[in-house]
């Protein structure tokens, strides 16, 4: 008996670049987080090839979760030709051979930054969210040890001290992007920086979303059919951007979360954020089929 | 015609507060040694004694936020049983929000200091549970209103605000969920003269429209003497001698004590 035939045959990587014991780890913390809603499960954050804060640690989750017929949709900030989108993409269709869309509806994982897709998501779906600052106590208690002992003492007054403050100071809850939210009735959460538009996407969704953060090596999941509730005082309504009745430039279509262009006479135009629903659009008022699904949003609200 | 005397109010009564011999060092340092207390509802409990001798301490154990080494700790309330030195940390915070109130020598461990005055208090009503946006306002001014805090300032951070105004924010908090027990440490030390004079006022009225049992700590007679119905010394960690105001400071009995009230008169 040889060496040779003891050892396996030379690859170049592993298949989805990260190592077994990498992947094994990852899918340990996933199960945790998936069984404790909400809650933050540190990990063994690997290293990828790309810097932190752009995304590894939703990567390091995708490339756990990916077998070559995965079918891998990414967004930054609801598009999917953004670079950082593109190399991600392409990086994952590379290492893992998993094949590639920009459809949501075909997508059977999403990997996105600060965007829930538009369209309805549904049960045989993974949504991996990249999330920078998984603590949202960390603005009313800068000691991380401090706050896991608030998070397992479901200690949230300083939480909501930080909402009646906003209001005391400026009539309304300041929070734009990642609101904190209640998850399953223990755990607040920040659900990554999706703009308030979103969050309700994720209360009782059929999908199941993960929340990864590379640099700060921390892992939560929103399970399927979990309650996903914004801290809002009982007497002061949540409320969403109010992008209700804007109007795509590109592709006339209303009542979904908008990006802001600024026009040469100061005043603005919109564009629709997720840009898939935009091509839709496109597409069908050109003649080329219906492709659009069923969205969260209609008419500019989400039904209750 | 028969004369049918009631018992004295003192011996029906069972006492809100009981601690039991209870012990807390910390490494070498016997802060507190075998020490008992307890005051009946509506009582004020006076507790002097010199500095280090453990006033803060068995304060600080009577607001939970303290756990001894040996003793016992009951308060005698609805829904509040056996020895609180055994609840669990949820149960603690819980029962310290909703039962307790203190106000600390130093406004910056009771108070947020950025924050708003008014949210100071609020964040009580709000560990407590209380969800509704006009109702923490309204509590909150009402409670700052009744320990006579200024109400043009209530959304000014008490580090903007006056000594006096800040202990009138840290017993608006401590008052705000109506508890059964104030805990008072030092509350009008480092505050001059006049002003002292203003928060005792306010404390007194507060006891007298509230009836709400207090323990006050203080190294100074005349606080306590202008407050407490009963008094108990305190030297090195013990309890050297306690009994009603009035007999502590007519005749004082240890000699401690002795020099103590001689040392004020
Ligand atoms: N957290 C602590 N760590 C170590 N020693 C402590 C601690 N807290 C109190 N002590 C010690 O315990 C003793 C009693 O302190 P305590 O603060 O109870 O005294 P006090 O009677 O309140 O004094 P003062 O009148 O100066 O406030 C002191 O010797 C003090 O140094
Ligand atoms: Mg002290």
């Amino acid at each position: 008996m040889s060496l040779s035939t003891l050892t396996k045959p030379w690859e170049a990587m592993s298949y989805g670049f990260l190592d077994g014991s990498a992947k094994r780890e990852l899918r340990r913390k996933m199960l945790k987080s998936v069984a404790v809603p909400g809650c933050q499960m540190p990990y063994a954050s690997r290293e990828v090839p790309m810097a932190r804060g752009w995304g590894t640690g939703g990567l390091q989750v995708s490339l756990t979760l990916v077998n070559p017929q995965t079918r891998v949709k990414v967004i930054d900030q609801g598009a999917d030709d953004s670079v950082n989108a593109a190399s991600i993409r392409r990086f994952i269709a590379r290492v893992a051979g998993t094949p590639t869309t920009m459809d949501t509806l075909e997508a059977d994982l999403i990997q996105s930054r600060h965007r829930i897709p538009e369209e309805v998501l549904r049960d045989d779906q993974v949504l991996v969210l990249q999330v920078p600052n998984p603590e949202p106590l960390r603005p009313v208690q800068p000691n991380m040890s401090i706050a896991r002992q608030m998070h397992a003492d479901a200690d949230y007054g300083r939480m909501w001290l930080q909402l009646y403050e906003q209001i005391v100071r400026s009539g309304r809850v300041m929070q734009g992007a990642s609101y904190p939210s209640l998850v399953h009735g223990r755990h607040v959460m920040t659900p990554s920086p999706i703009p308030r538009w979103d969050v309700p996407k994720l209360h009782m969704a059929k999908h199941l979303t993960i929340l990864s953060a590379g640099r700060e090596k921390r892992i939560f999941a929103v399970p399927p059919y979990t309650r996903v509730e914004p801290l809002v005082f009982s007497d002061v309504p949540y409320k969403v951007e109010d992008h209700g009745n804007l109007t795509c430039t590109r592709s006339g279509t209303t009542g979904f979360f908008m990006n802001e262009i600024p026009q040469d006479d100061s005043s603005s135009a919109f564009e629709v954020s997720d840009s898939e629903w935009g091509v839709k659009t496109i597409r069908a008022r050109e003649g080329e089929g219906e492709s659009r699904g069923e969205t969260w949003y209609k008419d500019g609200e989400m039904p209750q | 015609m028969t004369l049918t005397l009631d018992a004295p109010r003192i011996v029906e009564t069972r006492p809100l507060l009981e601690v039991k011999a209870v012990s807390k060092s910390y490494g070498p340092v016997q802060a507190v040694r075998n020490v008992s207390a307890h005051a009946y509802p509506g009582e004020v409990l006076g507790i002097v004694g010199e500095s280090g001798s453990g006033k803060s301490t068995l304060l600080r154990m009577m607001n939970l936020e303290e756990i001894p080494e040996t003793g016992s700790y009951t308060l005698d309330l609805p829904d509040v049983s056996g020895n609180l030195f055994e609840l669990d940390r949820f149960a603690r915070r819980m029962l310290c929000a909703t039962k307790i109130g203190i106000v600390y020598q130093n406004p910056h461990l009771g108070l947020l200091m950025k924050h708003s005055s008014s949210g100071n208090v609020a964040e009580r009503l709000l560990v407590a549970g209380e969800r509704s946006f006009a109702t923490l306002r309204q509590a909150a001014t009402e409670a700052l209103d009744a320990s006579e805090f200024p109400l043009d300032r209530l959304d000014a951070p008490p580090i903007e605000l006056s000594g006096g105004m800040q202990q009138r924010v840290q017993l608006a908090k401590a008052i705000a969920l109506e508890p059964a027990l104030l805990l008072l440490d030092e509350p009008t030390t480092g505050l001059d003269v006049s002003v002292q004079a203003l928060v005792l006022d306010t404390l007194k009225r507060l006891q007298q429209d509230r009836q709400i049992t207090m323990v006050i700590v203080s190294h100074d007679l005349g606080v306590i003497r202008t407050l407490a119905d009963r008094v108990m010394v305190m030297r090195r960690g013990e309890v050297v001698e306690t009994g009603l105001a009035d007999q502590i400071f007519q005749d004082p009995q240890h000699p401690y004590t002795q020099q103590l009230v001689h040392a004020k008169l």
